[in-house]
């Protein structure tokens, strides 16, 4: 049974639970001269005898699949021949796999022997034993836990305080999960890293200045040692990104000070949300269009005054990756332009200056923390930044600082080295998760920084 | 400031003195040119930004509509058993082998009798779309009385010849035509254009097909399919999740230590880039948990963590929204603090979590990064029939599509990209209309 049918299975239980204890908790009240008699609503005994329907049985549907599989497999080793066993582990999961592919594809006919083939249908066998038993046991946990509740019913039980005392924990755990995530992230790159700088030390890996991570299978191949120097990368990324910025801040910031000190609430109200638009195009259109119309464009341009421009460049990427940040810029400078009190400009205007003067000369300095804030934040955007860049930019790990030249950055690589089969284990992949810490804490720093400078500068107003 | 009146100002004795008004006067006009300036530069930014969406959004259209419709030639086909290579009444097996494109060329072959040369002929077999032959086998499985018949059928033409017949170019100048094809095959293809065998209609196969190698047989069903079973999930986790942590933080949560970690993290998920909570995916769920690659179910719970932080602050901002004053009326007629926040407060809040919502369930519809990471990227031609069948979404599919070197599939990636912009913009105009209708000022 799939799993999905099992849940609503539970979940129909749970409700069915809840219509018969409010169903008792009406009838004890009647009996009792009506629901003032009862500690709580009848609502709340009802719902107490579906948490204890449900729960339980979650708990145990979610148990059950965590180690139905290292059990099952284990199971198995019996059917598996010596010789097999003899191999090592990684024989023997290879072994496994066949044997798991042959049970699930029952209708390809797959060439096997029949010792496989037995193997196969035991483990069919096993996995329908296992299914029933979970199914039977889910059942059975619900029902007993409904009954338990059921029974517990009376006039005095304090229905309301136990189901809220569930929910308020339903409430923390949710609210935990936000740091359950960032634990899972750290732990999970920061782990992978770890086994990748025991293959390649950390100072290779920063200092170094020639990336080509692929590793051969023979030793003796030619180029059989991948470098992982990843400077290029770095250098790549910066580049990309600081051309982002030189289109993104002042057309962005400019944008923002006309909206925020000229525009009419009218023109405001239409330009700002067209602006925002901006950001809510899905990042792959921005890389095709990047890829297919502004990259050859800057390249024929480039040849009609005489340069050579790669089909590749980190100019056409960086620019149409500018213009999806400008939105971030300018609406986070707008917000920040805005919470400048009224009373300077007003101070400034009655010392003569013209509107531009005090724009410049007092709401721009004042401003200068919050929007740095909100520049750095669309920093850490313009670097954490994907589609456009592996749809626009190279692959080729170049160390230059031509924009007009193909250059690749961190996430290219990310999505290069982990896309399409591939081992596990090999430095290859784990480099992948070494660029992703290295993406992570920067991105963190400059969020961290960001977010500080504009909760500072909030205060400074409030 | 206009007029400066001159009788006014302190006598200039001597230069010693200057005059200010005259200074300022000097100066004005240089200053209100300043002026001038400051505010087109605004003008000119806000224009630059507004003609490049409208650049990106006119050429995205002018490259996808064509893919809306696709070419057919009009055919007849001799359906005899000969040629097919089956019995008179074929069972589903022989009919499955059957050699429907042999009937194709043959007919091909008849339509013009002058090719004679081997090279001639191959020339000619490619104006015709191979999907052909299922759309034959499904017309004779229908109705198996057809075989031995002789019947007209529209077919599909090839993506090449579809092009230039849907671009209305001018087929007795060849040399004009930017296409793939050579010469004589668009001289076939003026042939059938001139006598009325061409025909040019809305193209179904791109909203029924999943993904193909061929272009004109490449469709989105099975990526529209993908990214509702994968939004599904994501909704399904990331709403209830987010509502329940932005009630705690706003409604119950003592300012303490832990409260404040809490928010400030929350803040930073919503910057991390999108591709680490990819890796995240992949460490965790794929490797470590074991869960199917490419499946819905990973994509989902790998979006959602992504949205989570979104909705919550779109929550948080929404419940600090209801005043105090509907807390207080609860509290005093005896309701538990529970009771306050699901009976009054967090339906008031409604409108806007729903808002917060769809904007965070838009933003997950336009991800690719991520779903990369959990192999996503798979070439789907079957339409996914539950959560943890393989599986890919909108997006990534527009990903797969520009990377394909066939100069159609550029057309389709556009006209993918424009099905895709359709969500997204009738999403943000639901999340509008909510908050329009329903906002309360207080």
């Amino acid at each position: 049974m799939p799993i999905t049918t099992l849940l609503l299975l539970a979940l129909c239980l749970a409700f069915v639970s809840f219509v018969i204890g409010r169903q008792k908790a009406y009838a004890i009240a009647g009996a009792n001269g009506g629901t003032r008699a009862l500690h709580s609503l009848p609502g709340h005994y009802g719902l107490m005898v579906g948490l204890w329907c449900a729960l339980p049985a979650l708990a145990i549907i979610i148990g059950w699949k965590l180690f139905e599989g290292p059990i099952v497999s284990s199971m198995l080793d019996s059917s598996i021949p010596q010789a097999i066993h003899d191999g090592g582990t990684k024989v023997v999961d290879l072994y496994k796999n066949e044997i798991n592919n042959l049970a699930t594809t029952v209708n390809i006919a797959l060439e096997t022997d029949a010792v496989k083939q037995a193997a196969a249908n035991r483990l069919i066998t096993l996995r329908s034993y296992s299914s029933v038993a979970l199914l039977i046991l889910t059942l059975s946990v619900a029902a007993i836990g409904a009954a338990l509740a059921y029974r517990k019913i009376k006039v005095d039980t304090h229905a309301r305080p136990i189901v809220e005392r569930i929910v308020h924990f339903f409430l923390v755990a949710s609210a935990s999960l936000a740091i359950l995530t960032t634990v899972g992230i750290v732990f999970s790159v920061f782990f992978e890293s770890m086994r990748f700088f025991q293959e390649v030390s950390i100072v290779e890996f920063v200092t170094g200045t020639k990336w080509s991570p692929q590793t051969s299978i023979r030793v003796d191949q030619a180029g059989s040692s991948g470098s992982f120097g990843a400077i290029p990368l770095f250098l790549g990324t910066l580049l990309i990104s600081a051309i982002a910025m030189l289109v993104a801040v002042p057309f962005g910031l400019m944008s923002a000070i006309y909206l925020a000190e000229y525009a009419s609430a009218r023109t405001r109200a239409i330009v700002k949300p067209l602006l925002e638009i901006l950001a809510g195009i899905p990042t792959v259109v921005y890389g095709f269009f990047a890829a297919l119309t502004v990259a050859p464009l800057i390249r024929k341009l480039g040849e009609n005054i005489g340069l050579s421009v790669s089909s590749e460049s980190a100019l056409a990427a960086g620019t149409v990756m500018g213009i999806m940040i400008i939105p971030f810029v300018s609406s986070l400078s707008d917000d920040v332009i805005t919470a400048v009190p009224q009373a300077m400009r007003d101070g400034s205007a009655g010392l003569g200056a013209t509107k531009s003067e005090t724009v410049r000369k007092v709401v721009f300095p004042a401003a200068l923390p919050g929007i740095v804030g909100g520049i750095l934040l669309a920093a850490s955007r313009a670097i954490g930044e994907t589609m456009i860049v592996v749809m626009a930019a190279g692959l080729a790990a170049n160390l230059t600082i031509n924009p007009l030249e193909a250059v690749t950055t961190v996430t290219v690589q990310i999505v290069t080295l982990l896309t399409g089969d591939q081992e596990f284990d090999s430095a290859k992949t784990l480099a992948a998760f070494a660029l992703g810490l290295m993406l992570f804490v920067t991105t963190l720093m400059l969020n961290i920084i960001a977010l500080r400078v504009v909760r500072k500068y909030r205060e400074q107003y409030d | 400031m206009k007029e400066p009146n001159s009788a006014n100002t302190p006598p200039n004795n001597g230069g010693v003195k200057r005059d200010t008004t005259a200074l300022v006067k000097a100066t004005l006009k240089r200053r209100y040119a300043a002026e001038k300036r400051f505010r087109w530069y605004g003008i000119i930014a806000i224009a630059a930004s507004l003609a490049f969406l409208a650049v990106l959004i006119t050429s995205i259209f002018i490259k996808g509509y064509p893919a809306f419709t696709h070419s057919f030639v009009k055919m007849n086909i001799t359906l005899d058993a000969d040629t097919l290579g089956i019995s008179e009444s074929p069972t589903d097996k022989e009919l499955r082998a059957a050699n429907f494109a042999g009937v194709m060329k043959k007919s091909l072959r008849e339509r013009f009798p002058d090719v004679k040369k081997r090279g001639d002929k191959k020339a000619l077999y490619q104006l015709l779309s191979n999907s052909g032959e299922y759309q034959l086998h499904d017309l004779v499985k229908a109705n198996p009385a057809l075989l031995g018949q002789s019947i007209d059928v529209w077919l599909p033409a090839d993506d090449e010849l579809a092009a230039i017949i849907k671009s209305g170019s001018d087929l007795s100048d060849p040399s004009s035509i930017v296409t793939r094809m050579s010469e004589q095959q668009i001289g076939f293809a003026k042939v059938l254009s001139d006598a009325g065998e061409t025909e040019t209609r809305f193209n179904k196969a791109f909203f029924t097909n999943g993904d193909s190698r061929e272009p004109e047989q490449a469709g989105i069903k099975a990526a529209l399919i993908g990214s509702a079973l994968t939004l599904l999930i994501t909704f399904l986790l990331s709403f209830p999740i987010a509502v329940a942590a932005a009630i705690y933080l706003e409604e119950f949560a003592p300012q303490n230590r832990w409260t404040d970690i809490v928010e400030v993290n929350i803040n930073n998920l919503a910057a991390v880039p999108s591709i680490v909570f990819g890796l995240l995916g992949l460490a965790v769920f794929i490797n470590y948990l074991h869960l199917p690659r490419s499946a819905p179910v990973v994509g989902g719970i790998v979006l959602s963590l992504m949205t989570l932080p979104t909705i919550i602050i779109a929550s948080r901002a929404a419940l600090k929204a209801v005043p105090p004053s509907i807390r207080e009326a609860g509290r005093g007629l005896g309701a538990s603090d529970q009771q306050v926040v699901w009976h009054h407060v967090l339906p008031l809040a409604m409108p806007g979590i729903l808002t917060g919502t769809i904007i965070g369930l838009a933003q997950a519809l336009g991800e690719t990064a991520p779903l990369l990471m959990i192999g996503m990227v798979a070439f789907i031609v079957d339409i996914p029939q539950g959560f943890t069948d393989a599986a890919t979404v909108l997006p990534v599919q527009v990903f797969l599509w520009a990377d394909s070197p066939e100069r159609a599939f550029v057309e389709k990636t556009s006209a993918a990209i424009l099905v895709l912009l359709v969500f997204l913009i009738l999403m943000n105009a639901v999340a509008v209309l909510l908050r329009k209708k329903f906002e309360r000022r207080w």
